[in-house]
């Protein structure tokens, strides 16, 4: 428990860096809760997102490389989304890279003159110019980077931004060793902003295993690792994946489509994980250190000439980019997703973002709220090649349109009319219309993500319209998910990781928390996040919760709007009373 | 004796847990480096995984370059390694003809598959075997 957090601090803007020791191990445990203690330590509240004093964070938590499944890495920053603080989590490698890089946490500070790449590993930090890349999309920048220092093939983790990240949009992603990524709140603009067209982390060093526990710890190893790979618990990840979820969602009329026009289509089979798992996949992949392999890759094959000749992509899928690039758009061809989603990806843009902006500004032109001539192309659902258009037009910022368009479906709606069907909650709604409990969930979510509370699931208990009921499902799922994020696992690894276990893991690898300290770390962590959130500009009641999702019919019936309101007033009161119980004792005063 | 074969690459999905599990269980270390099976993609994860570890060469072409002694062939192939006698030179990671021997750059000693097979329950997608030498494994 004394060894103290050791974080890379790079300012891009002197060139230099340092080595920097937190003795906060015991406060903020790692992962999430370090991302927001570093944050508030560099950040200045007050300035614009993109301001060069602004941090990128990346934190990793303690038991990252000792256990399976703990492979995420937290990405924290001022998001240009929203202005507030905002996390987004990662796999690939690039949590195992920073372990054996030999540090917690990467700070990046400062704004390169010109496009650059930060590399480094135990012994080692390059800052290189790389303004050659200027404009280069995710595949062929990944090509490049590769033959940059710090070179160790295998043993490092590149992440990158395309054009969207650079043209600061604002659902700019950065990609994670080409099949993962920091989605959603705009990380990519972030880099963007700092010039920082990659980071380059090699996991060069070794490291001691806890002393004089090794026993125990191989013993609490040997006991996940079983759990893992033997019980089925995580089976489903590693079968069909997250598309398993398609034909459930479609037949439970919870899956959004036609920018949720509808919330079901018989034409699910030709997009669900099952055809994609018949038809198109290719194999899985891991992250480093899950042997899980939840990753699943597809073939997209194409042919280009008049005889039989043929190109071949590989292309990741899930169950969001499908929602985002497949139902939402009304694309029902499983080869029309992925020509879709290797769009998105080349370009560096968060596909269910771009998917949810793009569906509005479908319906927008079907409605004739906005021209063709602001559109540029006929958007229409279901038309791959017209989307495939709009995407370069959005990564591009090809005119006013795609300008506003890239700082929300919600913005471009307030400029241009629509704001009804705008599928915005908080951000771009993510792939379930399962009722009211989500919808707020989404809506006030410290990610304004599904993965905050998991309300979709309490949405289809029979207790879904009980608003205390409610909130403490998605309290206590919020407490447990907080905790899982600052040890830095992955949330598919729930069901291997209960509290208990977690809390075995920590000590047997010399962390002795007891299971009230491990509590009051994490409820400390919560009211930091949530403070921080609202000192950074977050005010739950002019979150809007367009009328798009009133009118949704889902196995329940129709939205009970009178639920889902006082839902929202009372979940914003728990957030404003937890955001109270943190105080400030460095950047954010209290206002 | 037999031997550890990655003789199932093609399956590999790049999770680490074989590097992983070596270096914890053989050599009491937390790293992707100080393992005897190190795995690694060629020029992005989209083009699969290769495994370098130990084709217990038979003879080893590592051993005589030793000054010392201190890696002696191993019956069936490969090498067992005598720490104690090790002056740390590095030429037998040198001398590997597929770098399979890590030479460590803390403990200045080599890192090496010792054909355990500690690994091979740790793949989830059984990659790797333990299995008899075949004609082809040696170099004669």
């Amino acid at each position: 428990m004394n060894s103290m957090f050791k974080v890379l601090v790079v300012d891009l803007s002197r060139k230099k860096s340092k080595v920097e020791y937190f003795d906060t191990r015991k406060t903020w445990i790692g992962g999430s809760g370090l991302a927001a203690g570093l944050f508030e330590h560099f950040a200045d509240f007050d300035a614009d997102p993109f301001h060069p004093d602004q941090p990128l964070i990346l934190a990793i938590g303690p038991l990252t490389g000792l256990f399976p499944l703990m492979s995420k890495t937290i990405m924290s920053f001022m998001s240009p989304y929203n202005g507030q603080y905002a996390e987004s989590h990662g796999g690939g490698r690039s949590a195992l890279a920073l372990r054996f890089a030999g540090y917690d946490a990467l700070v990046v500070t400062g704004r390169a003159r010109k496009l650059t790449c930060l590399g480094f590993g135990s012994q080692e930090i390059n800052i290189q110019d790389v303004h050659y890349l200027k404009g280069m999309d995710i595949f062929r920048t990944g090509k490049v980077l590769r033959g940059l220092k710090p070179r160790n093939p295998g043993h490092r983790s590149i992440l990158r931004i395309g054009p969207a990240g650079e043209n600061r949009i604002s659902y700019a992603c950065v990609n994670v060793d080409t099949y993962r990524h920091f989605g959603r709140m705009g990380g990519g603009a972030v880099m963007g902003a700092k010039n920082l067209k990659g980071i380059i982390i090699s996991g060069d060093s070794t490291q001691d295993l806890p002393h004089g526990r090794i026993k125990e710890y191989n013993k609490v190893y040997r006991e996940i690792y079983s759990t893992v790979t033997e019980s089925g618990a995580v089976r489903k990840y590693h079968n069909l994946g997250t598309p398993e979820n398609l034909i459930p969602l479609n037949e439970l009329r919870a899956l959004p489509w036609r920018n949720l026009q509808s919330t079901h289509d018989p034409e699910i089979e030709s997009i669900s994980g099952e055809k994609f798992a018949d038809d198109l996949l290719l194999r899985q992949v891991a992250c480093a250190g899950c042997p899980v392999g939840c990753i699943h890759i597809g073939l997209l094959r194409e042919r280009f000439g008049h005889e039989h000749e043929y190109l071949y992509r590989q292309v990741s899928y899930d169950y969001e980019p499908i929602f985002g690039m497949g139902s939402m758009l009304g694309i029902t061809s499983a080869p029309g997703v992925l020509t879709l989603l290797e769009e998105v990806e080349k370009l560096g843009l968060d596909a269910i973002s771009a998917g949810v902006a793009l569906a509005w500004a479908t319906e927008a032109l079907e409605k004739g709220v906005v021209g063709i001539d602001q559109t540029i192309v006929d958007l229409q659902f279901g038309n791959v090649q017209a989307y495939v258009q709009a995407l370069t037009h959005l990564a591009g910022q090809d005119n006013e349109f795609y300008l506003e368009l890239g700082k929300g479906a919600l913005v471009a709606a307030e400029k241009y009319g629509g704001e009804d069907f705008a599928c915005v909650l908080g951000q771009e709604m993510a792939g379930y219309a399962t009722g009211e409990n989500y919808f707020v969930s989404q809506a006030l979510g410290f990610r304004h993500s599904h993965l905050d509370t998991g309300a979709y699931s309490f949405d289809q208990e029979e207790q879904a319209r009980d608003i205390h009921k409610s909130i403490d499902y998605m309290q206590s799922q919020e407490i447990y998910r907080i905790l899982m994020c600052s040890v830095a696992g992955c949330l598919f690894g729930r069901k291997a990781y209960p509290k208990e276990t977690i809390l075995k893991a920590l000590n047997s690898t010399g962390l002795d928390y007891s299971e009230q300290e491990l509590d009051q770390a994490v409820q400390a962590i919560q009211a930091h996040r949530w403070a921080i959130k609202f000192r950074t500009g977050f005010n739950p009641d002019e979150i809007k919760i367009p009328g798009r999702f009133l009118e949704v019919e889902t196995w329940k019936g129709r939205t009970d709007p009178d639920y889902l309101f006082k839902l929202k007033e009372k979940y914003q009161e728990v957030l404003r009373t937890l955001a109270e119980k943190h105080v400030f004792t460095t950047n954010g005063d209290q206002e | 004796m037999k031997i550890l074969k990655p003789s199932n690459m093609k399956r590999c999905i790049g999770c680490y847990s074989c590097s992983l599990a070596c270096a914890r269980n053989v050599h009491k270390s937390l790293s992707w480096k100080r393992s005897g099976i190190r795995i690694h993609s060629s020029g992005g994860i989209s083009t699969g995984y290769e495994a370098t570890v130990c084709l217990a060469c038979d003879p080893p072409p590592c051993a005589p370059v030793c000054p010392t002694e201190a890696l002696r062939p191993r019956k069936g192939g490969g090498v067992i390694f005598k720490e104690k006698l090790c002056i740390h030179c590095g030429e037998c990671a040198t001398a590997c003809p597929v770098e399979a021997i890590y030479f460590d750059p803390v403990k200045k000693i080599p890192v090496f598959c010792i054909h355990c097979g500690r690994c091979v329950s740790f793949c989830p997608h059984d990659c790797l075997e333990m299995a008899e030498p075949s004609k082809e494994d040696g170099n004669e």
